[in-house]
């Protein structure tokens, strides 16, 4: 009974998912590790930090979650749920697309059209953005980029080109 | 060895007066004090931004430049806590305490006014302990070989990632990720290739900048967009004439200012202990000395340039172990390092009888670049205070570009750009579970060369691991090591970690977990 009730706890709190994220990156990294030659501690091979360091992470992250389970509040308080309060899926997703958008927008028309998808997509991510002031702000972020990485940076990608490169 | 450090001293100034060198500065200090006054730019995502810039330049130049928007911005952040009450940038969280109440009594001005002149003053000591510290260290430095490098390093990371903010073993963590990421791309002694998962363009490895700017562009826009309050303008008319300290004012001001400098100097020898710590612990002990520690709080103006003395002092001290062991105390300092790197300079403490110019350079400039501050500050504030309102909804998107346009710069290749949008979105997870991703990057930084001279000494030693504690110099660094660890597990088993940190913390508002979700915490006045 009571273990069922710790472990009730510890899965409501965030550092369990903290730790167990560790758990997972370390377990990951010593386990590609070991394909690599481990060779020996005089001649080390390329394996043998990397996997060490899986491990040593492994045991941070059981520490990490292990400690959550001590009684009292952590650093973080109350506030154990994994989301913020006011979920922004759709400014997370703007702001991650703005990348992409870059990538395609400027590989296959050029640094203009990136520049302003970029700025535009990454806008559209605040709650009080409206079209017209995002058009005018991707518009003169396009140009003032323009001028500075392509005219005086020197930056070589096209300004503007159709399907450039493939 | 005087004699030595002031003729250093004459040739830095002689190549920071070179006139494109004192122009980098001032675009450095500029750039710098701009990102500073602005909410939600730090000072690591604008020299992420500009490092790619850099690469053109010449090696002096560059680190002048990105050195400049590093002391440069805390002037600017200064400048917003004291007249928005947003600690937006950590080290002047405390500033706020005191700064914000002044502000309100119309006195902000004054605060602002002493806080440069208490700035300048903490700089300049910072800068003399580094004229005076640097060739020191490095003559004991020079005799290190691989297994005191080794454990040296050890000791770098393991006290930036314990005393700096969170939770030491979630700091550790992130060391330990830092160093692996570190070790992603070729081999250098081997020639294979590790994790690269078949994908050629990470045979170099990953990105410096695209790691940086994952970490504290992409993900910190994330933390904050939309979370960002109003800003409130109502106090922020501050005119030059309002900046000018009564004689009283000066007299107060006085002797907090150079114990909070002293504080601050202290701190930056502490490897790890970036200004942040530093103002906390001065605007503490000023409080712990006066004679009326009830009145902090209410605008006094001891607890403004006390802890702004102190950041001061500390973020020019810290240059210290950064250009004289080539070992960072904070994120910011590795950057740099990474920034020499990139330059094709190896850190260390060759560094400065290989590279004079760079080093003496740097130091002639800080001096150089902080009159610059004080005269942007002064005649400017008015500029500098309307920049404090410009919208955030403007200020991440147009910041995106510059992420993206970087990070394609550094290499002309759209692969980093694909790597800092995944870079971003696991370094907004971390940030969510409670992770600061700050030692990623001191780890990621250290990384090849803490693998290079780990092997190195491992192969001298014939494999003897107990080289670390038999050379003398390395045992007392992993005795240090040794006693870190076992005083954090000490404060945590007696359940009062470091217990001016959570005290800052509350002060300013709960729980912070980057600089700028701390801005939706504090109480901005209704009105």
């Amino acid at each position: 009974m009571r273990l069922s009730n710790s472990l009730r706890e510890l899965i409501g709190k965030r550092d369990f998912y903290a730790g167990g994220l560790m758990l997972l990156l370390g377990l990951g990294i010593a386990l590609k590790g070991t394909t690599y030659r481990a060779g020996t501690l005089m001649h080390m091979g390329p394996g043998f930090l990397p996997t060490a360091l899986g491990v040593l992470l492994m045991l941070l992250g059981i520490a990490i979650a292990a400690a959550s389970l001590a009684p009292g509040p952590d650093e973080h308080g109350g506030d154990q749920s994994l989301l913020p309060e006011h979920p922004q899926w759709w400014a997370w997703f703007c702001i991650l697309m703005s990348p992409i958008a870059f990538i395609f927008f400027g590989r296959y028309f050029g640094m203009a059209p990136g520049t302003f998808a970029c700025v535009f997509i990454a806008a559209l991510g605040d709650k009080t953005a409206s079209w017209k002031g995002t058009i005018i702000l991707a518009s003169v972020v396009t140009v003032f980029g323009v001028s500075l990485f392509s005219y005086f940076l020197q930056v070589p990608m096209p300004i503007l080109t159709w399907r450039g490169e493939f | 060895m005087i004699e030595q450090a002031l003729s250093g001293l004459w040739y830095g100034f002689g190549v920071a007066f070179e006139p494109h060198n004192i122009l980098w500065c001032f675009v450095g200090v500029l750039v710098g004090n701009m990102v500073g006054v602005l909410p939600g730019m730090g000072p690591l995502a604008t020299i992420s931004i500009l490092l790619p810039l850099t690469f053109g330049m010449k090696p002096v130049g560059a680190i002048l430049m990105l050195g400049g928007v590093m002391y440069g911005a805390q002037y600017g952040g200064a400048i917003c806590s004291i007249l928005l009450n947003l600690p937006c940038h950590p080290p002047h969280a405390v500033t706020c305490l005191d700064g914000f109440p002044m502000t309100k009594q119309g006195r902000g001005g004054v605060a602002l006014g002493l806080t440069v002149f208490a700035s300048f003053v903490g700089a300049s000591w910072g800068i003399t302990e580094m004229i005076f510290l640097s060739p020191l260290l490095v003559k004991a430095a020079l005799q290190f070989g691989p297994a005191e490098v080794c454990s040296l390093m050890l000791l770098g990371l393991l006290a930036g990632s314990t005393l700096a903010r969170g939770s030491p073993i979630k700091g550790v963590a992130m060391t330990v990720l830092g160093l692996f990421l570190g070790s992603v791309g070729t081999d250098l002694e081997t020639g294979s290739e590790r994790y690269t998962f078949g994908m050629t363009e990470l045979d170099d490895g990953i990105e410096l900048i695209a790691l940086a700017l994952g970490l504290f562009g992409i993900a910190e826009f994330m933390n904050s967009v939309n979370q960002v309050a109003p800003i409130n303008t109502k106090y922020t008319n501050v005119g030059i004439k309002d900046m000018r300290p009564t004689k009283a004012d000066m007299k107060r001001a006085f002797f907090p200012m150079w114990r909070g400098t002293i504080v601050g100097s202290l701190c930056s020898l502490i490897p790890g202990t970036g200004p942040t710590i530093a103002s906390f612990v001065a605007y503490a002990t000023e409080k712990k000395i006066s004679k009326h520690p009830e009145k902090f709080g209410t605008g006094l103006i001891e607890g403004v340039v006390c802890p702004e003395a102190s950041t001061h002092s500390s973020v020019q001290g810290d240059f210290i172990p950064t250009m004289s062991l080539g070992i960072p105390g904070d994120a910011v300092m590795a950057l740099l390092l990474g920034a020499l790197m990139i330059q094709g300079i190896v850190p260390g403490p060759q560094l400065i009888s290989q590279h004079p110019d760079i080093f003496w350079g740097l130091v002639a400039s800080f001096w150089i670049g902080n009159i610059m501050l004080v005269l942007l500050n002064v005649p400017l504030i008015g500029i500098w205070v309307k920049m404090l309102a410009i919208p955030y909804r403007y200020l991440y998107p147009s910041a995106m570009f510059f992420v993206c346009i970087g990070v394609y710069a550094a290499n002309n290749d759209f692969f980093q750009v694909g790597e800092v949008a995944v870079i971003g979105l696991f370094g907004y997870v971390l940030l969510r579970l409670g992770f600061h991703p700050a030692p990623i990057l001191l780890g990621f930084v250290l990384g090849p060369r803490f693998e290079e001279n780990f092997r190195r000494a491992m192969l001298i030693s014939r494999g003897d691991i107990l080289v670390f504690v038999e050379r003398p110099i390395s045992a007392v660094f992993v005795a240090l090591c040794a006693i870190l660890i076992g005083s954090q597990i000490y404060f945590r088993l007696k359940g009062a970690k470091a217990d001016l940190e959570p005290a800052a913390e509350n002060a300013v508002g709960g729980e912070a977990p980057t600089s700028l979700a701390a801005q939706r915490v504090p109480a901005t006045p209704a009105e």
